[in-house]
């Protein structure tokens, strides 16, 4: 039993990621409002990039930058336990700017939408389409 | 020159749609040659690719010349080989095809839908071409944004289909960006033949299961698998017709050589077909979407783009099961369907184009008497249309030789039956619309019935009809071959372990 | 809806508390990602690029490719938002409204006339007084705010740092400019032209520099054939590639940022938003 609640306890950053995921998709099928969607479609792509930052952890180790890099000290080996995993960082890069991209695409649609309808609620969207 | 047409054929097409956009601002007359030129220098490396492929083998490149798990390599074989031509070769024609009707329809963006356009190939190709799981991503991104811009620019409901394929197109690619990160965190890599080589040890894994569930769930969302294809129907009708004849055939498959990817190189068809015992189970999920697809297109009456998009879902069916059949024969007409399939949706959207472009509308109300008013166009419908049927020497009858005899040795049935099920569906389909075409006006019922005149004949433009009469041909030229195509490319594309 | 949400929720969320279990541990200096290839990148960067920022020198050179398209995700949402909203040719209003710059005073004037000096600046229909406090705060900090946008870029090889995150922040002090005062006072500086421009060329710095190694012989992106035209040796021509790109990376980042603010905000018409 205390096995168990260690093991839940030393990777709490999973859960919490599939936390967050779970809310987000749970907005984005459930919620009416359309911002609302893009809000929970925001939660969701936060909770990949936790994921892939969690990745990258090291236990004991510093941010990937090597101190005297240049001048003094520029030839001391560097250990790769100190540092931790690049990788995931500069793919979370990429994540967030495409997060980001989207976010501006998804206001500019709902902007062209309301224009429209007058309204971003789904069941009186439905309900104007059905009108005609 | 020619070592670097992996790397010309996306990078091309980038710088150019750059300096579109900046032409934009200064004449827009610039904007139409310089997309011209570079996917035409798309094409030709792809097709220079292709036939290098077939000297040579498997061509690697890398990018910024590191070596493949530490930098970004390209894969070149004869499976994207051959799709990277249908890519280019599509979106070339479609270009050439929807010059006027996007200048008619955007007067003042023509710039800024030239550069969506061609980033649009871009993306597309660069999922086609790449070798790196995760580059895969970021390229799948470009396409589907560039795409939701592009959907939007439609009639009025438009904007609002557009943003529903956004938020799935989001949880899609988010859901192969997930797997993406189980394998790595599995297996500490994005290349994909690097992660192939490192699984199987790991085929007991939860994780490489869940990774494996995930990126498929993520690629059907994409390529509106039945359950998942809402968003499809509504994005692609109400889009600009420029638009949706380069979405149409292209985005689906190019999900469908992204899943056959995943199945054959990460995955390893050892552990997608014996490891896990799913294939069934996605089969018969194909044998409903295929059905599904032909019984929703069957139910729609009014509009006739909307009639061909729930025929995309079924074909989609067609390709997902024909590559889940387990067998090589099943997976040859999965692949061949790929470029049939893409080839066959281009001549239809172009011809609902030139209906738009002439009679406003695609509607059934609208293409009353159109085998007077508009033969050619029509005549290229006729095409399309018993392609899509699969009748031979047309290419779609090959296709679905091969799914079917992969049905039968794979002893699927039902499979089989969907398909046989979905085709006299298809014969219906376009006999209605031949029936409107060609008799409505004597069936008049506006009052005015026996002094009705024939509408005079107003065809659409040539630049219009041209690209459509090279498609019709290359629909029947690709059928001809089709026993070239399978046994010097298709063959090469499946490993020799499916058998 | 709500129920088919929370079947499909618990249904994920089962799925991957169910993987979860197969992880490697959290932090675990030995789990797969820290063992295969980070260690290479960790251990040889400062050789193979003379960039100390392990990050900077993944993002901009091993990965340079993906960045490339990164920056192209960012400039295609611009684009599309662009095309998506932007509104010509709306029906010029009969009257325009002026105001004096020094003195405050309104005024209205018909179409076709012009105010009676330059003093006079246009405003649109709702414009507001922009607070006087925050108006001269945000004054004092935007020239501050852009020097660290700059050196962060620039830093970018030896700190946290580099061409999205100082492109950001060039961005936002563009964006406070627009808050604080108005639109029109930030299309009078920085045109919407010049802005859309921009955001291509940023894109093209990058991918030209890639195409430059492409010409110059080697393959794409591999900086080290820029070391015949830099005059330097093939690594420290990786690291001043490095920086090449991150401007342009920060260039399409910047404009980028005002080009969708300024066609959300205003909705496509670049007049008085928000």
């Amino acid at each position: 039993m205390s096995d168990l609640i260690s093991i839940i306890v030393a990777n709490y950053n999973y859960w919490i990621y599939i936390t967050l995921m779970m809310i987000g998709l749970y907005a984005m099928i459930a919620k009416n409002n359309l911002v609302k969607k893009i809000v929970g479609m925001n939660i969701f792509q936060t909770a990949i990039i936790l994921f892939y930052v969690s990745i990258g952890v090291k236990k004991g180790a510093t941010i990937p930058i090597l101190q005297h890099g240049h001048g003094h000290g520029a030839h001391t080996v560097v250990h790769a336990v100190d540092y931790v995993n690049p990788l995931p960082h500069v793919l979370m890069l990429t994540a967030i700017v495409v997060g980001v991209a989207t976010l501006g695409v998804a206001l500019a649609l709902a902007i062209r939408v309301y224009d429209r309808y007058n309204t971003l609620e789904e069941d009186e969207l439905l309900a104007q389409i059905r009108e005609k | 020159m020619s070592h670097n047409y992996p790397a010309l054929i996306v990078v091309v097409p980038l710088l150019s749609a750059l300096v579109i956009s900046v032409a934009g601002w200064v004449n827009k007359r610039l904007c139409f040659p310089i997309a011209f030129a570079a996917l035409a220098v798309a094409a030709y490396s792809s097709v220079g690719l292709l036939f290098r492929v077939l000297d040579e083998g498997v061509i690697v490149y890398k990018l910024g010349g590191w070596d493949p798990p530490m930098g970004i390599a390209y894969y070149v074989d004869h499976l994207n080989g051959l799709v990277l031509t249908v890519v280019s070769v599509v979106a070339l024609l479609n270009l050439i095809a929807s010059k006027k009707s996007i200048e008619e329809e955007f007067p003042e963006k023509t710039g800024p839908f030239y550069t969506l356009y061609i980033l649009m190939v871009t993306g597309l190709l660069g999922i086609v071409v790449t070798g790196d799981a995760f580059n895969l991503y970021v390229l799948l991104e470009i396409a589907a944004l560039t795409g939701y811009g592009l959907l939007a620019m439609g009639e009025e409901r438009a904007p609002l289909a557009s943003l529903n394929y956004l938020y799935m197109g989001t949880i899609g690619a988010c859901f192969y960006l997930l797997g993406v990160g189980y394998l790595y965190i599995v297996t500490g890599s994005l290349n994909m033949v690097d992660i192939a080589g490192i699984l199987p040890s790991l085929y007991q894994s939860k994780a490489v299961l869940a990774a494996f569930i995930i990126c498929m769930v993520g690629v059907w969302l994409k390529m509106a698998f039945f359950p998942l294809h809402a968003w499809l129907p509504n994005a692609y009708t109400y889009a600009p017709s420029a638009a949706s004849s380069l979405i149409a055939p292209l985005v689906t498959k190019v999900m469908i050589y992204v899943m056959i990817r995943l199945i054959l190189t990460v995955f390893t068809p050892e552990f997608s077909f014996n490891v896990l015992a799913v294939s069934d189970a996605i089969v018969w999920l194909a044998v409903i979407a295929v059905v599904m697809g032909a019984i929703l297109a069957l139910a729609e009456r009014n509009n006739l783009k909307k009639m061909l998009t729930y025929i995309i879902v079924a074909e989609v069916g067609y390709m997902v099961g024909g590559a889940w059949l387990g067998n090589r024969t099943g997976m040859t007409g999965a692949i061949l369907h790929i470029v049939n399939d893409a080839l066959m949706t281009l001549c239809v959207f172009l011809v609902v184009g030139n209906i738009v472009y002439k009679v406003k509308g695609a509607g059934f109300d609208d293409l009353k008497g159109l085998f007077r008013k508009m033969p050619f166009t029509m005549g290229a419908f006729v095409v399309g249309a018993i392609s899509m049927i699969g009748v031979p020497p047309t290419c779609g009858f090959f296709s679905k030789w091969y799914l079917i005899s992969g049905a039968i040795q794979a002893g699927h049935y039902g499979f089989m039956v969907a398909l046989l099920f979905s085709s006299l569906v298809n014969v219906v389909l376009f006999f209605r619309v031949f029936e409107i075409c060609y008799y409505e006006p004597f069936s008049d019922h506006h009052g005015h019935g026996h002094d009705h005149h024939p509408e005079p004949m107003d065809e659409a433009p040539l630049s219009m009809l041209v690209p459509l009469y090279v498609v019709g041909a290359i629909l029947v030229l690709v059928g001809l071959y089709t026993g070239d195509i399978v046994d010097q490319i298709i063959q090469f594309a499946i490993p020799k372990g499916l058998v | 809806m709500k129920i088919t949400g929370l079947i499909v929720t618990i249904l994920v969320g089962g799925l991957l508390i169910y993987a979860a279990a197969d992880f490697p541990a959290w932090s675990d200096p030995n789990s797969p990602a820290s063992t295969y290839l980070s260690p290479h990148f960790i251990e040889k960067t400062m050789e193979e690029t003379s960039v100390p920022n392990i990050v900077t020198a993944v993002l901009a050179d091993y990965r340079s490719f993906d960045t490339m398209f990164e920056t192209t995700v960012i400039f295609s949402a611009g684009v599309a938002v662009f095309i998506l909203l932007r509104t010509f040719r709306r029906k010029e209003p009969e009257a325009r409204h002026y105001r004096h710059v020094l003195t405050g005073v309104t005024m209205r004037i018909k179409e076709g006339k012009l105010p009676p000096s330059d003093d006079f600046e246009r405003i649109d229909t709702l414009w507001t007084p922009p607070d006087l406090i925050i108006k001269t705060v945000c004054r004092l900090l935007i020239p501050f705010i852009q020097i660290f946008g700059l050196y962060v870029i620039a830093h970018g090889h030896h700190s946290p740092g580099g061409g999205f995150q100082g492109g950001v922040i060039l961005g936002a002090s563009i964006i406070v400019l627009a808050i604080s005062h108005n639109l029109r006072t930030v299309v009078k500086r920085m045109s919407e032209k010049l802005d859309a421009v921009l955001c291509a060329v940023g894109v093209l710095i990058y991918a030209g520099t890639g195409a430059l190694c492409l010409l110059l012989g080697l393959n794409f992106m591999d900086y080290s054939a820029l070391a015949s035209v830099l005059f330097v040796d093939p690594i420290m021509a990786r690291s001043h590639g490095i920086l090449i790109v991150e401007i342009g990376v920060g260039i399409a980042v910047m404009c980028t940022m005002v080009w969708i603010y300024s066609n959300v905000s205003s909705r496509g018409r670049y007049e008085q938003g928000l």
